[in-house]
Order: structure tokens, then C-alpha cells, then sequence
């Protein structure tokens, strides 16, 4: 999988997140688990994994987000178990408190466990879980190494659930267009000319779903240079019955202005509620902010990234070989890097990605609803715990 | 002079509608605030040399390309023919208290010199609006003749000799007159010294002097021509005597024709029946774009070129270009404006008048048909469409006398003259007014290939300036492609990438440069699809964005969008990528009629973009568009 990532070979964020959960689903349930620490383990396991797969493709955002995600379930599942177990030891050390003091001590060291697992369960706003770091991360290996009596059953729970719920994060991965589809009817309506560049599976379902749902209406369709997946979507579009218009990417100003909406796909949504997104997407964006032409992202939930992005364009992007805007026979004259008469005359930029700001987004529609770019980062909370985002940077930078 | 300053006050809004001068460079003392010097001062003699200087901001005088550059075959004052002593006191006395009157501004613009020349182009009367009428009795109060309400400024062009005597004439009659009049002295000097110049170049036809003042007078509004022969000067001057009414109805006139629409159910029935080309309909139009042809690329030429012989109508010439529009082997405004001027030229050479037909009548048909010819085969730019009305009035004004060789001769040297000046000497100057834009170390963005931007990054260049060069490029034409070859070749340092990324390059340029299919009156620049993209992107980034455009592409219909009028290109060039063989989703797309493929060709950048227009006037903003579009385009494209 390693190799695959390095390789660039697994197209597409959603095949990628559900891979990555795959092949981490595959590492929790080949680790063994020790019998202190269970939850503590399977993380080291998973951020071990993690940071290679990371590393190996730092663009393709969507893996470090499965990780996290994976992180967090480990964790939510371990502070549930945690606080399932407490609230036995509460009622048995009520039960039965005056004969066993050693079971006392227990329950007063637990009263502060159950204190912060209840808050970390509640979930409480990113900036007091991120203040109160310490405390819940150092409450995490406390509580897993209490209730030793019930240690084995519990591991085998822990392994158990942890895996369930990280099936349940693959078939969210797996179905995100549906759910995501399932609220186009509530945003087409009859007769309305929609705008969409290059090809994104979440678009073409929500289109489609719309579609069958006897909506008519009319698609614009950017080609998207120079990947031209434009062509590929509207292929199926028109195969699906819609009334499809192709344009060139150059020509999106010219035709915004008889637009009603834009629906574009993401490549990955920061917490800042701006959007990595295939190249041309600022374009699109600057001229429906022109001409006040709402701007829809659609993004499953596996491309929320709980980072905060930082000059995006250059840090974020990844640039494509040149062959796909010039013929090298064509230009080989003039692109002589190998002869080394100084710098070369021609340089050839063909970046991937584009950085859509915030402000020019203005709706983002992920499987969990519709959201403003300024609500990304509290929905993103929901998905992340607050230390592994620390840890997993740290990592990188490690790296 | 209290009581006149007082009345001035109250003419200086309608002095203000006046408004852009668009004459020669500032002179130093022009930004002084107190009023003019009541004698004349030692600068005016600066502003009957324009040109020059080469100011950034302003615009250099009408007649400088024509002036240093071309020859001219007769001077502006010829058309004047010099009014005798005895009537010119009291003409003058009359008329120069309507100038002072009407054309005295606040202080600030009253120092505007040089305002003859663009009285020179269009006729006091337009530049003047009614300036004579609505003059306050008080300020005629001083001269004893009542004024005649047509007098207006014109009337100031007089040969040196005769302005010289007006001056003794004042300064020994009317001493407390002097004062006032001195402003129309000093353009009376100034047309003079500026009509010295030009008669020193011109071939030395002189007028003989007609004497009559009615004539003087008569001939205010007609518009000098350079090129007019003198009995074409009388006849325009009495068919004008209508003085602003006629100028009124000209502006009326105007107002452009509009255009064919094509889904004009009868119309293009009517197109049809005429056309030559007979194209096939497109079979998958698009909906949004029905009021514009849309026919089946591919299938013109190879019936044209079967029915060369049939077109017996048609010169070779033409007939030529109009192949080599259809194909694509020409493109871009000016190279395809001047493949058409010079078929046409061609055309007129071996024109002969049939028999019983007058040359201007048969001549502006056979143009007419040779243009509907070329509508065939590609819809006209703004630029040849101006050409085109620059030829046809030209054709019209041939009078009769004239034989049918000198006439052929005339309309030959006219269109050699439209090239050089509108087109090639216009070009120079751009490249000449855009280098002092460029810095060393400046990374310039162009989009497209526009040839004014080409020669302005090759003239920096040679100037060695040190700048780098962003081409940005499109699919389908990819014309950056050609571009970028040439710039390369000359040693630029290039870098090329395609349209979608321009937000991710445009950091790190620091100016744009585009080109223009052409300026509309509204300050919209129509050009090359994807103009506005980069434009819009530029101005996000906070870029100053630099069109270069010639006047003669400038137009005064206005646009706000690109789906009203717009040209659509071959639709199959956008389902194939050349080079791109796994890309072929779309092979055989026109079976499945849900599907469209719109290939816009041009669109229209807002004038917000737009930071500067580089025109042979000088560098405009976009709003003073409709400026130069009033001024100069009736006066100098279509005289």
C-alpha cells in the first residue's frame, strides 16, 4: 500500500481513504494487543503505519485524514469502554465500598477519568480540548491501565469494537455520495443551469440524483485542462439524459453570467474552510464571486483536513510533467536543460491543485449537511481528536 | 474683467461638457491655478510642437502620427480661404466674444493649448456644443456688433499673414478688447504656426483666396480634411451649413447598426439566398447562442473551392483571403484587416466602371458584395469593419469629376495610407509607449498571442531590458504555443503554462499585458477568450492589467457581456486533444443530441479589469474610451 501511495497509483481522494482504512483495519487486527494499554498500543501501531503512508504522498491529504480518523475512533472507542467499565467499578464500589479499600483508592483516582472521558465524550469545542490537552491524553493510558480484573475480556472488546467502528468509516467512505446525493433535490431546482469543472464522482451522483428525481435542467461542463475529465463527465451526463453544454476553461467567464450555480467537487477541505481542488477551481470561483453566483463544494467527509493551510499553492500542490502542455519533440530545441548553456529559456508549470479561499466559497455540502466555510473547523472537530492532529504534525515534521 | 469673470462662472459647466481635450503635451505652467495670462505667453509656441515629449499620462496630439510621419497633401487651412482685411475686424470682433465667452474655462483648464487641433479634427461645432448660442448678453455688451449665434472657434483657422494683421487690427482699435480676445489670438497664432508646419510639408497646392466672410463662416463645420480636394471642401461646406443641427444628426447617425441576428427566421433566409457558401447548419446548436451563425465547420471549403469558376463575381483576391479566413491560416485583427485591405486593393486595381454606372455606386456594391463574401467565411472583427467604413466613405467622396484611374489611384493610396497609419505607425507607437512600462526585473504575463504584445516584449528586449515573460495559453487554438516559440527564439526567458493554473503564476508576476479584438465604448475589452479570465485573476492579485489595442479597433457600440455578440469556432477542435489520444470520451458526440460543444471564440473583459489601455493616442483608462472613440474616430478614421 506503501508503495502504492508513493507510486500515485490509487486515483482519487475516496478510493484512497477507503484503502487506507482498509489496510488500517488489516493493522489493528494483526496487532496483538498487550494486556496494559491496549488503546495506547493499537495507536503507536496505527501512527507507525500512518506516517509512512503520509509521507509517502503528503499531497494526497485524504490519507492522513483516515488516520486521524482512525486515531479517534481507537480513542473514542477506549474512553466509552473506559467509561462503561468506571460507571461498573462506580456501582460496585457503591455496592460494596466499606469492605474493600483498595477498590476505594480506585474509584477517587477514576472520579477524575470519568470527569474528562465524559467531557471528551460530550465533545467539547476544539479550543478547550486543545488547552486541556494534557489532562485528557494523560487520562487516556490512566484509565486503560485501571480495571485490571476485567483486562482480557475488555482488550478483546476494545480490538473488536475498534474495528467495527472503523468498518462503519469505510461504508461511510464507500456510500458519502449517496448521502451527499440524497440532498441535491433540496438544492436544483427546475430549469437551472448549473456550472461544474473538470469531473468529480460526488458531482456527477448529486447531478444524477437530482436528475432522478425528474428535475430537468442544464449542465455547463469545463473541461477541466489538463486532465480534460470534463469530457468524461459529460459523456455521462448525457448519457444520464441531461442537457450538457462542454466549454473550454477559458471560456467560464464568458458563460458564468447565465449560470445559477456552481457545484464543484473538492480534493480536500482545510479547516479554514478553504478548498484544495483541481487546477482552474480559483478561476471558477473568482468569477462566480463576480457575477454572485453561489459556489457549492461538495466533500465527503473523508476530505475534511483538521490542518490549517499555509501558502497552499506552493506547499499543497504537486506539479505535473510539462508533457501534458507541450510536446517535448515539438519544444526540444528550446528546452535543452541537458546542454547547460546557462538557464534554460522555457520552463513549463503545470500544477495540479489550486486553493479556493474560504470567502469565495459559499456552501460546503458534505454527508453531514450543509455547512458555511467558517463552520469547517467545528464540523472537523466532530471527526478529529485534538492530539492526534499535534502528534501526526510532529510526525510529518519528523519525517 | 470683474464683470467678465463673473459671467464666465456662469458658462463654465457647459465649457466642461467640452470637456477632454485631447491635444497637445502639457505645457509646464499648465497646472497653475490663476487665470490666463492675458498676453500671449512664451509656452504657446511650445504647443504647436506636439509629440515630442512623450508623456505617460497624456495623450499626444491627433496629428502627430500623420504630422512627423506622412506626407500630407494639403494643409487643414487650405480649406480657409483667407477673409479680407476689411470684414475681419468686425467678424473677428464678433466671434472672438463668443470664444472668450464660450470657451473660456475655469482657470485650471484654461490653459488647455492647442485645442485647435482637436477643432481641426471635428469640427467646432461638435467639440463646441452650442457654444455660441447661449452666450449671456452682458459678456457681448463690449462689442458693438451683435454676434452671430453660429460663430464658433473655427473660424480662427486663418493663414498666418491674415492672423497677424488681425492682431495689429485689435491692438490699434479696441484697447479695452484686447484682453479678451487674446485667447482667440493666441489659437489664431497657434493654428497659424501649426498651419505654417503643415503647409511647409504639404505639396503647395494653394487656395486661391475667396473673399466672401459668409464663406469663412460657412465652412466652421465642416471637418478639414487632409486628403480633400478643394472643390470637395466647398461642396461638404455648403451641404453642412446646418452647423450643429447636422453634427446632431450625424452623432444620431452614429449609433451603431444592429447587428445580424440569426435567429431572425427571415433574415437569414434572406442571407441565405445571397450567400455564396451555402453552409450546412450545425446539427447540435447551442441554445443560448441561437442568435449567432452556427454552421457546420469543415464543409465551406471544399465547396468553394469546387465552385471557383462559377464565382466569376468575385476577385481572385478576395476570393483568396477569403479561403485563407475560413482555413484559419489568417488570424488575429490586424493580419486578417490587412490581408482584406490589401485583396481589396487588389480588386481595385483591376476594377474598371461598366459602362453607364458611376465608379463611387458601383464600386461601394462590388465592395459590399466582397464583404458579404468574407461574412461567409468568417464574421468580420471590429477591425476590418472599421476598415471597411473607412474604404466606403472613402469611395463616396470621389468626386465625379475625377477620372477613373486618378480615382483608383486615390482610393489605392488611401488604404495604403489606412495601413501604414492606423496599423503599422499605430503599432510602433504602443510598442514606444508600453517599453516605458517595463522594468527591469518585472515578470510580464501575456495571454494568448497578441502581435502588439509580441513586439513590445521584443522591442524591451532589444532595449535590453531585464524581464521575464509569462505566456499563458488555451486550449483549443493554443496560439501561446506559436507564441512562445518566437519569443524563445529571440532569447526570452518564458515561461509557459495553461489557463486553469494562472491563479497559482500569478504571484509572481507584476504586470499583465494583453491584446484586443477590440474596445468598446463602454471601456469593454473583447478579445481572445479567456482575456477576462486572466484579467479578473489579475485584478484579484492586485496586477495592473495593460491592454494594447489600436484606435482603429476602438468601437463605439457597447457590450456587457460576451453571449450577445460573440463568435463561435469549430466544435470538434474542443472534443479533440491533439496529442491526447486517450481522450475520446467525446468521439462521435453529435449523435446524442443532449450534448453541445460550445467553442467561444472572444469575450468581453469588464472595463474594472482593465488598469490601462495602450492605445496610439497614448495610455488611456478604459473610461476614456468613449473619448477617443468620439474625437478622433469620425474624425480621423472616416474623413
Amino acid at each position: 500500500m506503501v508503495a502504492h501511495g508513493r507510486q500515485c497509483k490509487i486515483e482519487g481522494s475516496q478510493a484512497t481513504a477507503r484503502q487506507t482504512a482498509e489496510l488500517l483495519r488489516s493493522v489493528i487486527s494483526q496487532q496483538r494487543v498487550p494486556y496494559t494499554n491496549q488503546a495506547g498500543a493499537l495507536i503507536d501501531a496505527v501512527k507507525a503505519v500512518g506516517e509512512q503512508l503520509i509521507a509517502a504522498n503528503p499531497v494526497e491529504l485524504a490519507v492522513g485524514n483516515i488516520v486521524r480518523r482512525v486515531l479517534h475512533i481507537i480513542r473514542e472507542e477506549d474512553l466509552s469502554l473506559t467509561t462503561a467499565a468506571i460507571g461498573e467499578l462506580n456501582l460496585s464500589a457503591v455496592s460494596d465500598d466499606e469492605n474493600d479499600d483498595d477498590r476505594d483508592g480506585n474509584t477517587t483516582l477514576s472520579a477524575a477519568a470519568v470527569a474528562a472521558a465524559a467531557r471528551s465524550t460530550l465533545r467539547p469545542p476544539s479550543l478547550q480540548t486543545l488547552l486541556e490537552d494534557t489532562p485528557v491524553s494523560a487520562a487516556v493510558p490512566q484509565t486503560s491501565s485501571s480495571g485490571a480484573a476485567d483486562k482480557s475480556s475488555r482488550s478483546r472488546k476494545l480490538k473488536h469494537d475498534v474495528i467495527e467502528a472503523v468498518n462503519e468509516l469505510i461504508q461511510d467512505i464507500v456510500t458519502c455520495h449517496e448521502q451527499i446525493a440524497e440532498q441535491a433535490v433540496e438544492h436544483i431546482h427546475q430549469n437551472e443551469v448549473i456550472l461544474t469543472l473538470g469531473s468529480s464522482r460526488t458531482v456527477s451522483e448529486f447531478l444524477f440524483a437530482a436528475k432522478e428525481k425528474k428535475r430537468s435542467f442544464r449542465v455547463f461542463v469545463a473541461e477541466g485542462a489538463p486532465r480534460y475529465q470534463g469530457h468524461l463527465l459529460a459523456k455521462e451526463l448525457v448519457a444520464r439524459g441531461l442537457q450538457t453544454t462542454l466549454i473550454t476553461d477559458s471560456a467560464v467567464f464568458a458563460m458564468i453570467s447565465r449560470v445559477n450555480m456552481v457545484i464543484v467537487g473538492a480534493h480536500a477541505v482545510m479547516a479554514n474552510g478553504g478548498v484544495i481542488a483541481p487546477v482552474g477551481m480559483n478561476l471558477v470561483a473568482l468569477a462566480a464571486q463576480k457575477h454572485a453566483v453561489p459556489f457549492v463544494v461538495l466533500a465527503g467527509s473523508h476530505k475534511l483536513c483538521p490542518l490549517y493551510p499555509h501558502n497552499p499553492e506552493v506547499l499543497l500542490n504537486e506539479l505535473r510533467s510539462p508533457s501534458e502542455l507541450l510536446d517535448f519533440g515539438e519544444f526540444s530545441d528550446c528546452m535543452d536543460f541537458g546542454s547547460g548553456s546557462g538557464s534554460p529559456l522555457l520552463h513549463v508549470v503545470n500544477p495540479a491543485f489550486d486553493y479556493v479561499p474560504p470567502k469565495l466559497v459559499s456552501l460546503f455540502i458534505t454527508d453531514a449537511g450543509g455547512h458555511n466555510p467558517s463552520y469547517m473547523y467545528r464540523l472537523i472537530a466532530d471527526y478529529y481528536s485534538a492530539d492526534d492532529l499535534v502528534v501526526q504534525r510532529r510526525a510529518i515534521a519528523g519525517n | 474683467m470683474d464683470s467678465r469673470r463673473s459671467s464666465r462662472a456662469v458658462i463654465d459647466p457647459k465649457v466642461r461638457q467640452v470637456g477632454f481635450f485631447t491635444s497637445a503635451p502639457l505645457p509646464p505652467d499648465r497646472t497653475q491655478s490663476d487665470p490666463p495670462d492675458p498676453i500671449r505667453s512664451p509656452p504657446l509656441a511650445d504647443a504647436s510642437s506636439p509629440g515630442n515629449s512623450l508623456s505617460p499620462v497624456m495623450i499626444p496630439p491627433p496629428r502627430h502620427p500623420s504630422d512627423s510621419l506622412l506626407r500630407l497633401p494639403h494643409s487643414p487651412s487650405d480649406a480657409f480661404p483667407p477673409p479680407s482685411p476689411t470684414t475681419t475686424t468686425t467678424s473677428l470682433g464678433d466671434f472672438s466674444d463668443d470664444v472668450t465667452a464660450a470657451s473660456s474655462p475655469p482657470p485650471a483648464a484654461a490653459r488647455v493649448r492647442g485645442r485647435g487641433s482637436s477643432v481641426k479634427q471635428q469640427g467646432a461645432a461638435s467639440s463646441f456644443p452650442g457654444g455660441g448660442f447661449e452666450v449671456p448678453p452682458s459678456v457681448k455688451a463690449p462689442s458693438s456688433v451683435p454676434a452671430s449665434g453660429l460663430t464658433t472657434v473655427s473660424v480662427v483657422k486663418l493663414p498666418p499673414g491674415i492672423s497677424v494683421e488681425v492682431q495689429s487690427d485689435r491692438a490699434l482699435n479696441s484697447k479695452p478688447l484686447k484682453e479678451k480676445t487674446s485667447k482667440a489670438e493666441r489659437r489664431a497664432i497657434q493654428e497659424a504656426q501649426r498651419a505654417a508646419k503643415a503647409a511647409a510639408k504639404a505639396e503647395g497646392i494653394k487656395t486661391p483666396a475667396v473673399t466672401a466672410l459668409a464663406n469663412a463662416k460657412s465652412a466652421k463645420s465642416t471637418k478639414p480634411s487632409p486628403q480633400r480636394n478643394d472643390s470637395a471642401v466647398v461642396v461638404a461646406a455648403s451641404e453642412k451649413k446646418g452647423g450643429d443641427r447636422s453634427v446632431e444628426k450625424d452623432r444620431k447617425k452614429d449609433v451603431p447598426h444592429p447587428r445580424m441576428q440569426y435567429d431572425d427566421k427571415s433574415r437569414v433566409q434572406k442571407l441565405k439566398k445571397r450567400s455564396v457558401v451555402k453552409p450546412t447548419e450545425a446539427r447540435n446548436r447551442v441554445e443560448l447562442f441561437r442568435h449567432l451563425p452556427q454552421y457546420e465547420h469543415g464543409t465551406q471549403l471544399p465547396v468553394l473551392q469546387s465552385k471557383f469558376f462559377q464565382l466569376d463575381t468575385l476577385h481572385p483576391a478576395v476570393y483568396k483571403v477569403g479561403l485563407q479566413y475560413l482555413s484559419g491560416d489568417i488570424c488575429g485583427g490586424n493580419a486578417r484587416c490587412i490581408a482584406m485591405l490589401q485583396a481589396f486593393q487588389e480588386a481595385i486595381r483591376d476594377y474598371s466602371t461598366p459602362p453607364a454606372k458611376t465608379l463611387s455606386r458601383d464600386l461601394t456594391a462590388k465592395i459590399s458584395s466582397y464583404v458579404s463574401f468574407l461574412i461567409d467565411c468568417r464574421p468580420l472583427s471590429v477591425s476590418m469593419g472599421n476598415a471597411i467604413r473607412f474604404l466606403k466613405s472613402q469611395i463616396a467622396k470621389i468626386p465625379i469629376s475625377l477620372s477613373e484611374s486618378e480615382a483608383k489611384a486615390t482610393l489605392h493610396s488611401d488604404i495604403e495610407r489606412f495601413i501604414n497609419e492606423k496599423i503599422i505607425l499605430a503599432d510602433r507607437v504602443i510598442v514606444k509607449h508600453a517599453v516605458t512600462k517595463i522594468r527591469d526585473g518585472d515578470v510580464l504575463l501575456t495571454y494568448g498571442s497578441s502581435s502588439a504584445v509580441e513586439m513590445i516584449l521584443q522591442h524591451a528586449h532589444e532595449l535590453g531590458k531585464q524581464f521575464r515573460v509569462v505566456i499563458v495559453d488555451s486550449r483549443p487554438k493554443h496560439e501561446g504555443k506559436l507564441l512562445l516559440r518566437r519569443l524563445v527564439r529571440k532569447g526570452l526567458s518564458c515561461t509557459y503554462t495553461h489557463i486553469n493554473a494562472i491563479s497559482y503564476i500569478m504571484h509572481e508576476v507584476t504586470r499583465v499585458f494583453l491584446g484586443a479584438s477590440s474596445v468598446l465604448s463602454n471601456g469593454t475589452v473583447y478579445s481572445r477568450v479567456g482575456t477576462a479570465c486572466v484579467a479578473m485573476v489579475a485584478y484579484g492579485f492586485h496586477i495592473p492589467v495593460l491592454v494594447c489595442c489600436e484606435a482603429y479597433k476602438f468601437h463605439e457600440r457597447v457590450q456587457l457581456d460576451s453571449i450577445c455578440s460573440n463568435e463561435l469556432g469549430d466544435p470538434d477542435s474542443i472534443s479533440k486533444v491533439p496529442g491526447r489520444e486517450d481522450i475520446n470520451h467525446l468521439d462521435g458526440w453529435d449523435k446524442s443530441e443532449n450534448l453541445q460543444l460550445l467553442n467561444l471564440i472572444y469575450d468581453a473583459t469588464p472595463s474594472d479589469y482593465v488598469s490601462l489601455i495602450i492605445t496610439d493616442y497614448g495610455m488611456i483608462p478604459p473610461t476614456s474610451v468613449p473619448v477617443i472613440v468620439r474625437e478622433y474616430g469620425r474624425g480621423q478614421l472616416w474623413i
